[in-house]
Order: structure tokens, then sequence, then C-alpha cells
């Protein structure tokens, strides 16, 4: 079995999450290349074949070209699976390419059983195992479920491709900066936030209070802040701030893998929540099964006396 | 601009899910539907466009699968789609999105679409794959996972949303199949006249076996709950009893109260 993996690199830089995709390849047992658009400097601490296309001819984010630079990697590697991290570049690129090649995709994989794909699925409340048809697969990992141990060391055996020019449809402008922080909640040593199960805006008082009982910051998932119940500034999470505060309470938060990301390395983990079953209890050292609207209040008041 | 919008329906994730009796999907009884929420984002820029362009567009929304769906074409429709097309489909759950793909491609390739709207993933099966795919099918340019569209002309100046809170900006031209992020837009919620102007809007009804030829690549062998780890003490019972003994359990195992 012989894994292709699609490094990650963004601004100059081999991003770390690019490792995950070797530890998933070992994790299958599979032989392993990489592919880096990027430039040879920054090319994986990897002992083995790194194919390498020039992000300062091909750009670095450029889906026509990046769709034909992967193509004629596998095409060169034969690769049977050509794996890709699931974010925005892999949800981007993985399809395109599996439906250039017809070839079956299995997308936000968390686990290998018995050598077969493990898939999270409702907002990860269910698993399922996802298995392709076709002998060749586009694969996207779950960013963290493979989590890559031990030192990148090696020096890889680099190998060019170059492509001929071709049309570029998405024309890549350039990158907006993330939004200034007013508030670092990394620097919080409690952490109380808010999830959709708080149930309306208005309820978002009660958890910051509660949060400020317990002289720590309000946090919130990404679905409350999108729909405006709490600021931006406020996110836990893979899009919002990574945290590992003393305490963290979980609020009517049920525990998607985007929101977990954020939080999981917090030393220790109340989650409040009606489900029993919600994947937040995946990470929590409590979980107390109950009506936030009506344990929150409880605790704010036992805290002020 | 004739405009279509791919919705799916999905159930109300705060469920709590069962799996069915094959054992390769969620039991879909005592489960609340509702529009993928992804989508909804997706029929609110559809909606905006055409407010732009004074009313000069046509929007199609367009779901796949059993009876249940129409519900979600309806809300489409009253958000401010033109038409509702339903591709009436009793084994949605068995498709893989190659499949799905292929289907709607099969259905907007003589039609041509200057856009296509759909969401970055449903949350059921959460594959990000069917935009990008149905953009590969038709020849179209794709942009995905936008949290910012603004058309002039042809063109389109779009927002991705990439990791880290970083966006990127794109750029083209239409045709072209765009994807979805949460917080696109806000948006809005069908008024009263709107619902009731649904039913004077054409809906029209399409067997899957009209558009559906291809296979699926993919196969759900099995689907099952994840295993507990059994990391969590879980506390259950009266309030005020759950307080004092969380609180007990925060002064003993954490430095914050002390």
């Amino acid at each position: 079995m012989k894994t292709l993996l699609i490094c990650e690199y963004r601004q100059g830089k081999l991003l770390d999450v690019s490792y995950e995709l070797l530890a998933f390849a070992e994790r299958l047992g599979a032989d392993k290349a990489m592919l880096l658009i990027g430039d040879e400097s920054q090319a994986p601490k990897f002992g083995g074949k790194v194919y390498l296309a020039d992000a300062g001819k091909y750009g670095e984010y450029n889906p026509d070209a990046h769709k034909q630079i992967v193509l004629e990697a596998a095409r060169r590697e034969q690769a049977d699976l050509i794996v890709f991290v699931h974010s925005s570049y892999g949800w981007d690129l993985a399809p395109q390419v599996a439906a250039s090649l017809r070839c079956a995709q299995v997308s936000e994989i968390v686990g290998v059983v018995e050598s077969k794909f493990e898939v999270a699925a409702c907002n990860a409340k269910l698993r399922r195992i996802a298995t392709p048809k076709t002998p060749q697969a586009a694969l996207t990992i779950q960013a963290g479920a493979f989590g890559y141990r031990g030192e990148a060391q090696g020096t890889p055996q680099i190998e060019r491709i170059e492509i001929p020019a071709g049309p570029a449809r998405i024309e890549f402008v350039g990158y907006e900066a993330a939004e200034k922080k007013e508030l670092d909640l990394a620097k919080a040593d409690v952490i109380v936030s808010a999830g959709r199960g708080v149930g309306k805006k208005d309820n978002v008082t009660a958890i910051a209070a509660l949060a400020k009982a317990l002289g720590g910051e309000l946090g919130a998932t990404r679905p409350v802040v999108d729909a405006g119940w709490v600021e931006h500034s406020h996110q836990v999470g893979s899009t919002g701030q990574v945290v590992s505060p003393k305490l963290y309470v979980a609020c009517g938060v049920s525990g998607a893998i985007h929101h977990l990301a954020g939080m999981k390395n917090s030393e220790f983990i109340v989650a409040i929540n009606k489900d029993k079953d919600a994947p937040i209890g995946e990470v929590a050292d409590v979980l107390v099964v109950a009506d936030v609207m009506q344990l929150v209040p409880a605790l704010t008041a036992k805290l002020a006396k | 601009m004739k405009i279509l919008v791919c919705i799916k329906q999905v159930p109300d994730m705060e469920s709590r899910f069962k799996v069915n009796a094959d054992g390769v999907w969620y039991d879909e009884r005592d489960l609340a539907f509702r529009m993928n929420e992804y989508d909804e984002y997706a029929v609110e820029q559809a909606v905006r466009i055409k407010e732009q362009l004074g009313g000069a567009a046509d929007i199609t929304i367009l779901s796949i699968g059993p009876a249940r769906v129409v519900e979600a074409i309806k809300k489409g429709m009253a958000m401010g789609g033109d038409r509702g097309v339903h591709v009436k489909d009793d084994s949605l759950a068995q498709r893989d999105p190659w499949q799905l793909a292929s289907t709607i491609a099969a259905f907007a390739r003589s039609k041509n679409f200057d856009l296509i709207f759909t969401g970055m993933q449903s949350q059921d099966r959460g594959s990000t794959q069917v935009g990008a795919i149905l953009a590969e099918l038709l020849g179209y340019a794709c942009a995905t996972t936008l949290i910012g569209f603004e058309l002039n002309g042809d063109v389109v100046t779009a927002r991705r949303e990439l990791e880290g809170g970083v966006k990127a900006i794109v750029r083209f031209r239409l045709p072209a199949v765009v994807t979805c992020q949460l917080g696109l837009n806000t948006p809005r919620y069908p008024t009263l006249p709107n619902i009731m102007k649904v039913r004077q809007k054409e809906l029209l009804a399409f067997p899957v076996a009209d558009f559906l030829t291809e296979e699926s690549l993919t196969i759900t062998e099995k689907m099952y709950l994840p295993e507990k780890k059994g990391r969590a003490r879980v506390l259950e019972g009266d309030v005020s009893q759950l307080a004092d003994q969380l609180l007990a359990i925060l002064k003993e195992k954490t430095t914050v109260l002390r």
C-alpha cells in the first residue's frame, strides 16, 4: 500500500499538521511519500521521497495548478491513497482530485479500525466505517486524531515536479490576517463556555455570571458566535482560540471536533449537558447531566455565598 | 442570472442518535429534520444576489431525498427561491457524495446555471465533497468555505475561511460552484406572507433514476455510537445537590476555588 501525503503550506511555511499525515500512514503500516507545494527550504523532516513543486511558480493557493501537481505526483508514485488533512485546503482540493480520477474519497477520518477507515458523522455523535470501492482513493484525516509523536527527523530525497502552464480559474488575491484579539483567552485560569445548548442569547448572561463568579472568562462555541450571541473574540476551537486553562466549564456544548481541538488540553474539564451521550463527555473529567439554565444559576448563587 | 442552490435536509444535531436495524445509518424515526445549517447560508446568499440585481435572477432550490425533504425545499422557496426541484430518492442514506454530485450534475448540465451554491458540508455525513465534485463534473470554477461573497458583473470576489482565523481573498469568473461556510451572512427567517406565496411557486418532482446513472464509489460498512472511554465521572440527580457535589469536586481537584 502506497500513500502520497499532501503537505500543508501557508504564508511561506510548512504547517506542522503535515506531520500528522506521516502518523496516519504509519498507523496504516503503508509506504510513504510526501508532496510539498512550497519552498525547498521548508521541506518536511522526513527520510523518504518528497515531491516538490515550487509555490513561487505555482502559487500557495491555486486549485487548478495544485490539482495537476497532485495528479502528477500520484501518477509517478503510483499511489493507492492520496492523503490530505481535513482542512480548508483538503476540503477544496481532495474532491477535485478524486473526481478527476473517478476514485473514491473518504473524508474526516478519525481512526483506523482493523485497517479500515473510521469517520465521524452527525457532529461526532456517530462513527462509521467507510470503505473505498475503487483501488485508488483520496482521503482527508482529522487534525489531532493521529497526533505525530516523536521528533520529526530525516532528510528527504527531493524529486521536482513541473507542470505545463494552464488556466488558473481561481485567482488568489491575498491573505487577511486573523482579527486582532481584544481578549486573550489563553491567559485565563478559568473559562466557562456557552454552547448552543444554552438555548438563546439572553441565557448567555447566566453563563457569563458563572465565569465571573469563578474569576474567569466567557468562552463560546462557533455556532453561538455565528448566531451573534457572543463576540468572536470569545470563540474557542480550531477557527477561534486554543486554550488550556486550569478549569474549563462547557455549558450546553455538544463537543464538535473543532471545538474539542481548542480546549481538550485544559487541566480539568467540566461539562454540563442534558445529553449524557454528548461527545464532550469523551474529554470531560466530570459530566453533569442537567439543564444548563437550572444548574448554572444554582452554581453561581452558591459561589456567591 | 440563473442560480441553483443545492440543499439537504438533516436531523437536528441536538438529537440523541440511534443506529438503524441495518447497522449502516442512523435510525430516522423520532428525529426532527431541518434544512442543513450550511445550506441556509447558501439560500440566503442566492436571495441577496437576486436583490442586488433588482430581481433579475431566477433561483432554483434543489434537494435529493424522500418525501420529507419537500419541507426544506419549501423553506428555501419561502426565503426567496423561485422554484423547487425535488429529486425523489428513498435511498438517500446509501448514496455517496459521488452519486449525489453526479445526480445534480445530470440535472444541471443542460440548464446553464451561472452560479451554483451549496453548503460546505452536510451536518450529518459531513463529507465536504458534493460541491467540489459537482464543479469538477460541470467544468465550473470552484470556491469553497466562503465567509464573504461580492458579485460585480460576472466577477466574484470572495473570502475563504482558513484555519486559525486567517482568511484568503480569491477572485473568479462565473460560471462557478461555491460552497458556504457558517457566518457567510445572516440567513433570514421566512415571513408569513412569503410562506403563503410558496403555494403559487413551481415545485417540480423527478425520480432519481432520471439523473442517477453512477454506482457509488464508497460504502458504509457499519455505523455505531463512539466507544465510551469512560473518562468522565457522570453526575445525575437533583440540581441543588449536583451544584454542591460539583463545587466539592472542584475544591478537591482544582486550585481555582482556593
